[in-house]
């Protein structure tokens, strides 16, 4: 069973929001909300300063608390590890965007909690994620975790890489390149 | 000065072809508190496959001049999605998000609807909307009545973009040859013109820069990754992802600075100083390519001459550079050479004495043998399609030129601002503009001294603007014209120059919303109702692209459904070795020394002038461009406004803290002049020098019906009451203006 | 100097720039929880030791509330949901990881007992209250054979649902503020209490008053003892939980606590109650009032706080 995870080069990463509009065409995400969104972490004092840019979403974890906190089970995990919303079973409790130290998810104006879903649809098909077709500086990296010759995996052995949070136990699969 | 400007009001179009049904929508939007709901996009059901029959047009983006080409994506013929078209060059399947994005300008509720007029009724100007019949008969009218009186000569064209194409064509038709577009004079003029004096031929759009084979590039206020010319920004990544060096000069802590081995965080105006220093550097110390610079350039011994006293040392108190990273940053330089780019930027009308600031870029090139070679510039090719056969043009006796004698010797194409000053009649001109066609332009957040060109529009006796939006400038204009957007319409072919010659082609993916027309459609009517129809033997846009694309082997059907084709043959992109290149230069060679320059009376070799600094308790106005937008043409674009909604002003950390400034507090912007900025949001922040603040342009929109736009931010634009000409070519040098902050 | 932008995407209703996905809806919800949890507690408690007559508050009359104030918190919590129409999914899973599903299926449980028990008590409050039903009274009768069994259950119950209102709110671990055990047993200690204050506003007798008086003193008291330890917990522990902690110790919430729930809700009644025991002073419902509200308080800043306290970057 694959575990789908993304690798994310900062290096590469200009911040540019592609990635955001094109999940908002793909997913036709509503106006005012996004499932992406780009963070700029500088660090320093004028004129010695370092940045990092990221693309930030749902990190699907494997720990996942919104998974854990949801009463109906609406929230749940997906063949790969993917953590999906099944909106027909979601009552809009939002305890599972309490539990999300990420800020993930929203509510969408339907009703229902929304928010990255690894572009089911896409992945499904053997497509990568539209956010990371997108990516005009391709700093984007969609695989298995699991197979240790995917992409993913030797990026993630070749360059020292951070995840978010850690320390919240969540075991986000997004990692960052730096 | 107050009179004359209530010649012509200023109107909000509000209201007028507005039907119940967006009015409603209006409503909607105000009780939902803004947030709303989505533009009708289709909608994918997220679990399972796409509902519904996919079908894709190729299109070619307009929402910047790169011009990458791809495909929207329709469900059931409703809008999903634009993505990058695989085979493009200028795009290589992926598009910036601007282009991403770029449903927004079919979809955005505020565009204009119908052709208006500007009518007079007790005392009070208004726009009545009309038929195409009736605003194109006026229109035809009145120009027939400019060449009757003072000739066809006193109309000239404003454009930028595709459509432009047809009105250039029927402004020639009609025997005037005054077409200008704001991307010469108010942005990479100074750059064309310094380059083909010295290397005979320009940068052209797009960049003929190697940039994924470049090993050092060094980018003078160039802010790629902000500025997102999309291949631009792609290589510039694979070369940085590649570890190659990059040496960022910039007042600010940019986004391609977070990338750079090198960032010099320069005194704003003092990039000359730099750039010579790097020059006596690579010069002092031998560290140009000895082979090249012997064989190809011409005035070496005049340049060592020139820059002799141009040492580091010499820089360090003008740029605050220190001396031991100037040279640092010229071995590095050298080091790479010749996959050394010092990239000539695009928007350089800066200081007013940008062609020779370009110049020293362009002779650093020079020095490191970068030009035609692997990493520097390449020889781009050009497609071989036929333009369109048309009868000969009538010659024009005169031309805006004429309004400037003996100045601006070495401008290859009409100035905009100068089109507008020779606009605003005085003693010493003895023609002056009576009437302007206004394409894709919005003069008044693109020329600087907005104040200025309202004065010009006060004297003209027609004003037609051809815009999508109801811009500011349509506020001026005596007859408004709503084109379609361009995923709605044809447009003449993209042939342009590149690594790889190709032809693309935008097809209409939907019908026109509302009563708006495709640009070749209303030029083509224009241009038969003012008596042109032999220029118009074509009876419509399928037919003159078949056309043009006739004896190529290409029909506009395969074209339909590649989008682009690629064509095979080319030239080699660098110089070959053993073939001696040929410079289109008076001495034929890459002139270190510019003859021309010479002959002019400007310096041959560039010389150091600085610039005023601000005067105490204000900082140089500075700006650019975000990555989501592209000037004020998508502040109001329902997908990408989300993405910044308005603009921000960078202040240095420590001046705030002087200046009793938060974080995202509101603040006002006085210039020297006295005019006050729109309220805007500080960004307080380590990123930028203690003597400029920065800001994104294209903001502070003051048409109410943009009615994402209006008033979200500050506009730049209105700050610029002063311009610094540069006496070579034209160019107003925009960023010679002071500001000081006050909180709102 | 750390600068950390969200640059674009974001700025999404409710969510940013500080969690407000919950409004007064659910506070209210955990409040009435609790204080419907802290009435049956004590009703079913001394309904078990035989102690209906010496105390008809407690047993009998505001046990009589608890059903309408469950069904008012069930409501807030049904106005809260974003997808009312979906409310039937919580009764389509149960989910044993889910303190949410905990709460709902609890909640599924004690309203029907509540209801039962105020059945059983109505007739000796209001001795005039008929039945319209027969079978009413057929149930009604059944149901006073097995009072006993009843009452232990709401025992258990009340327990689960006093604590539930905190898990609920602790097994977040995101919001650091929120994610300390402490939470539960301090609800369930705020419940008891403002249940007892409940029944002190509705009580006449004089012995009652006085029990429970001493009851919420003690309440009142380990409250305290658990809010020291709470920030005492956050101050020993990470960096974040510190940083959390300092919304109520120079933050934001720091005069809205402190004065609201410690010396208003706690405080100032604990004072006055011990005073009262004393007979210094003359018993009034003036702290049964001030436990009311300040148990309101306790919830509604939590749950605001606990939406502002992330992990940060
Ligand atoms: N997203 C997006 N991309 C665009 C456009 C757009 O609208 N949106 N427009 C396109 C067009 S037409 C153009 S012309 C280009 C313009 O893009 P560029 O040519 O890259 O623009 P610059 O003039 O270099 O101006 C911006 C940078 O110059 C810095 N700067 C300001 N003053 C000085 C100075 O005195 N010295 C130095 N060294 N740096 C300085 C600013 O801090 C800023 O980082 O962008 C193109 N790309
Ligand atoms: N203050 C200041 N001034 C500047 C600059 C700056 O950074 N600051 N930048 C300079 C530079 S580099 C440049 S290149 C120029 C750019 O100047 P412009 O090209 O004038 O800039 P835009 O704001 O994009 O204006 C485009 C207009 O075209 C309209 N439009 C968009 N799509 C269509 C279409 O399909 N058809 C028609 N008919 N109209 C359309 C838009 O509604 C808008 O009114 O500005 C220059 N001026
Ligand atoms: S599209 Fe790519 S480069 Fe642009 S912000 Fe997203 S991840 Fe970064
Ligand atoms: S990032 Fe948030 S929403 Fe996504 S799986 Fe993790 S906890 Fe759940
Ligand atoms: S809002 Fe929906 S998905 Fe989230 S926890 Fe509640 S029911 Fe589950
Ligand atoms: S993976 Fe798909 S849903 Fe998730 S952010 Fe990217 S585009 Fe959006
Ligand atoms: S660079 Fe972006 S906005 Fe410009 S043409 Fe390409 S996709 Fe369109
Ligand atoms: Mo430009």
């Amino acid at each position: 069973m694959a575990r789908y995870g993304m690798v994310i080069d900062t290096k590469r990463c200009v911040g540019c929001a592609d990635c955001v509009v094109a999940c908002q065409t793909e997913n036709n995400v509503p106006e005012g909300f996004c499932r992406d969104w780009i963070v700029e972490a500088l660090d320093g004092e004028y004129p010695d300063l370092r940045m990092e840019i990221r693309s930030e979403r749902c990190n699907h974890c494997e720990n996942a608390p919104c998974v854990r906190c949801c009463p109906t089970g609406a929230s749940q995990i997906t063949d790969g590890g993917i953590v999906l919303v099944e909106e027909a079973e979601c009552t809009g409790c939002k305890a599972c965007i309490a539990s999300c130290p990420y800020d993930a998810r929203f509510v969408h104006p339907e009703g229902y909690v929304d928010k990255c879903t690894f572009c089911y649809h896409r992945v499904k098909e053997g497509q990568d994620p539209a956010c990371v077709a997108v990516c005009p500086t391709k700093c984007m990296h969609f695989g298995d975790l699991e197979d240790p010759h995917s992409e993913v995996s030797k990026l993630l052995r070749s360059r020292p890489n951070h995840a978010l949070i850690p320390e919240a136990g969540t075991k986000p699969k997004i990692f960052y390149l730096t | 000065m107050a009179k004359q400007f209530s010649r012509r009001e200023f109107i909000k179009i509000g209201g007028l072809g507005l039907g119940g049904a967006a009015v409603g929508t209006g409503i909607a939007h105000s009780v939902l508190g803004g947030l709303g709901t989505s533009p009708a996009l289709a909608n994918p059901v997220l679990s399972g496959a796409i509902d519904g029959v996919v079908s894709t047009t190729p299109t070619v983006c307009e929402i910047c001049f790169w011009k990458c080409a791809g495909w929207v994506h329709a469900v059931d013929g409703q809008p999903w999605k634009i993505t990058g078209n695989e085979a493009d060059t200028h795009c290589n399947g992926r598009l910036c998000p601007r282009g991403t994005g770029g449903l927004g300008a079919y979809l955005d509720e505020d565009r204009l609807r119908t052709p208006l007029i500007r009518t007079s009724a007790h005392g009070k100007q208004a726009f009545r909307e009309a038929s195409w019949d009736e605003a194109l008969t006026h229109i035809a009218e009145k120009l027939q009545k400019i060449a009757d009186e003072h000739g066809p000569e006193c109309v000239a064209l404003f454009t930028h973009g595709s459509g432009g194409s047809f009105f250039k064509h029927v402004l020639r038709a009609y025997g005037s040859n005054n077409i200008s577009a704001p991307s010469y004079a108010q942005c990479r003029g100074p750059r064309e013109e310094a380059y083909t004096l010295t290397f005979g031929e320009g940068v052209f759009s797009p960049e003929r820069t190697d940039i994924r084979n470049t090993r050092c590039l060094v980018l003078i206020g160039s802010h790629l990754g902000e500025n997102m010319h999309n291949t631009q920004v792609q290589e510039f990544a694979d070369m940085v992802g590649d570890g190659g060096s990059v040496i960022t000069v910039d007042p600010r802590y940019s986004v391609a600075a977070s990338k750079s081995k090198y960032w010099l965080p320069i005194r704003p105006a003092t990039d000359m100083a730099l750039m010579l220093a790097w020059i006596n550097v690579i010069v002092e110390e031998q560290l140009y390519d000895k082979d090249y610079v012997e064989s190809y350039t011409y005035g070496l011994d005049a340049l060592k001459h020139s820059v002799r006293d141009y040492t580091p040392e010499w820089a360090y108190p003008i740029t605050t550079i220190k001396p031991q990273l100037i040279r640092e940053t010229a071995r590095e330089m050298a080091h790479h050479k010749p996959a050394t780019l010092i990239h000539p930027g695009r928007h350089v009308t800066w200081y007013g004495d940008d062609t020779q600031r370009v110049r020293a870029g362009a002779i650093l090139n020079a020095l490191l043998g970068s030009w035609g070679r692997r990493g520097g510039f390449f020889y781009p090719n050009k497609a071989s399609i036929p333009k369109y056969k048309y009868p000969k043009y009538p010659t024009p006796t005169r031309t805006w030129k004429d309004a400037y004698p003996k100045q601006f010797p070495l401008a290859n194409l009409a100035l905009a601002n100068g089109i507008c000053d020779a606009t605003i009649p005085s003693p010493e001109r003895d023609c002056s503009f009576k009437g302007w066609l206004v394409y894709g332009t919005n003069l008044l957040m693109t020329l600087p001294q907005p104040k200025k060109t309202i004065e010009a529009i006060q004297n003209l006796d027609l004003l037609v603007a051809i815009d999508l939006m109801p811009a500011e400038i349509t506020g001026w204009a005596d007859v408004v014209l709503p084109e379609c957007s361009y995923l709605e319409r044809y447009d003449d072919l993209r042939v342009s120059p590149g690594r790889v010659p190709a032809v693309a082609l935008r097809a209409p993916a939907f019908e026109p919303k509302f009563n708006s027309k495709p640009g070749w459609w209303i030029a083509r009517e224009l241009g038969i109702k003012m008596g042109l129809e032999k220029y118009f033997p074509w009876q419509n846009i399928e037919e003159y692209l078949e056309s043009r694309l006739g004896g190529t082997g290409i029909s506009l059907d395969e074209l339909k459904k590649k989008g682009v084709i690629n064509l095979e043959e080319r030239d080699p992109i660098y110089f070959e070795d053993g073939v001696q290149p040929e410079f289109d230069t008076p001495t034929g060679k890459i002139e270190l020394y510019s003859t021309q320059l010479e002959e002019y009376g400007f310096d041959p070799v560039p010389k150091y002038t600085a610039h005023d600094r601000p005067p105490e308790g204000f900082m140089r106005l500075l700006y650019g461009r975000a990555p989501m937008h592209t000037f004020g043409r998508t502040t109001n674009n329902p997908l990408l406004t989300g993405l910044m909604p308005e603009n921000e002003v960078w202040i240095n950390r420590w001046v705030a803290r002087l200046l009793g400034i938060d974080h995202e507090q509101y603040v006002v912007l006085v210039n020297q002049d006295g005019v006050r900025s729109n309220k805007i949001k500080a960004k307080v922040t380590e990123r930028i020098r203690h003597d400029c603040v920065y800001m994104v342009h294209g903001f502070g929109h003051s048409d109410k019906r943009m009615r994402k736009a209006f008033l979200r931010g500050a506009d730049d634009a209105q700050l610029v009451t002063r311009v610094k000409i540069d006496p070579i070519m034209g160019g107003t040098g925009m960023r010679v203006n002071f500001v000081a902050v006050e909180a709102a | 100097m750390q600068e950390y932008t969200i640059t674009s995407g974001r700025n999404m209703a409710h969510i940013d720039p500080t969690l407000s996905i919950w409004g007064w809806e659910v506070p209210v919800y955990l409040y009435l929880g609790g204080l419907v949890a802290g009435v049956l507690f004590f009703s079913a408690l001394y309904f078990i030791r035989g102690k209906a007559d010496e105390m008809p508050t407690v047993v009998r009359v505001t046990p009589l509330l608890a059903p309408i104030l469950l069904g008012l918190g069930l409501f807030t919590l049904f106005l809260d949901l974003e997808y009312k129409l979906h409310v039937f999914r919580f009764y389509t899973n149960i989910r044993l990881e889910s303190p949410m599903s905990w709460g709902s299926w609890t909640l599924a449980a004690i309203f029907p007992l509540s209801l039962l028990w105020a059945a059983i008590h109505v007739g000796k409050v209001f001795p005039k209250w008929r039945w319209p039903f027969g079978w009413m009274d057929r149930m009604v009768a059944i149901a006073e054979t097995y009072a006993r069994p009843i009452a232990w259950s709401l025992i258990v119950y009340s327990v689960i649902l006093g604590i539930y209102t905190g898990i609920l709110l602790s097994a977040f671990n995101a919001r650091p503020i929120w994610n300390t055990a402490i939470l539960g047993p301090l609800f369930l200690a705020s419940g008891l209490s403002t249940g007892l204050a409940l029944n002190m506003l509705f009580s006449k007798e004089k012995n009652e008053l006085h029990l429970l008086g001493k009851i919420d003193v003690m309440t009142i008291a380990v409250e305290v003892f658990l809010i020291i330890h709470m920030f005492m917990g956050f101050l020993a522990s990470a960096e974040i939980h510190i940083q959390a902690a300092g919304l109520f110790l120079g933050g934001p919430f720091t005069a809205s606590f402190w004065v609201f729930v410690v010396a208003l809700g706690l405080l100032v009644p604990l004072l006055l109650e011990l005073l009262e025991l004393r007979g210094r002073i003359a018993a009034t419902k003036i702290p049964a009032l001030l436990v009311l509200a300040g148990g309101f308080f306790l919830r509604y800043i939590i749950v605001e706080a606990g939406q502002v306290s992330t992990w940060g970057l």
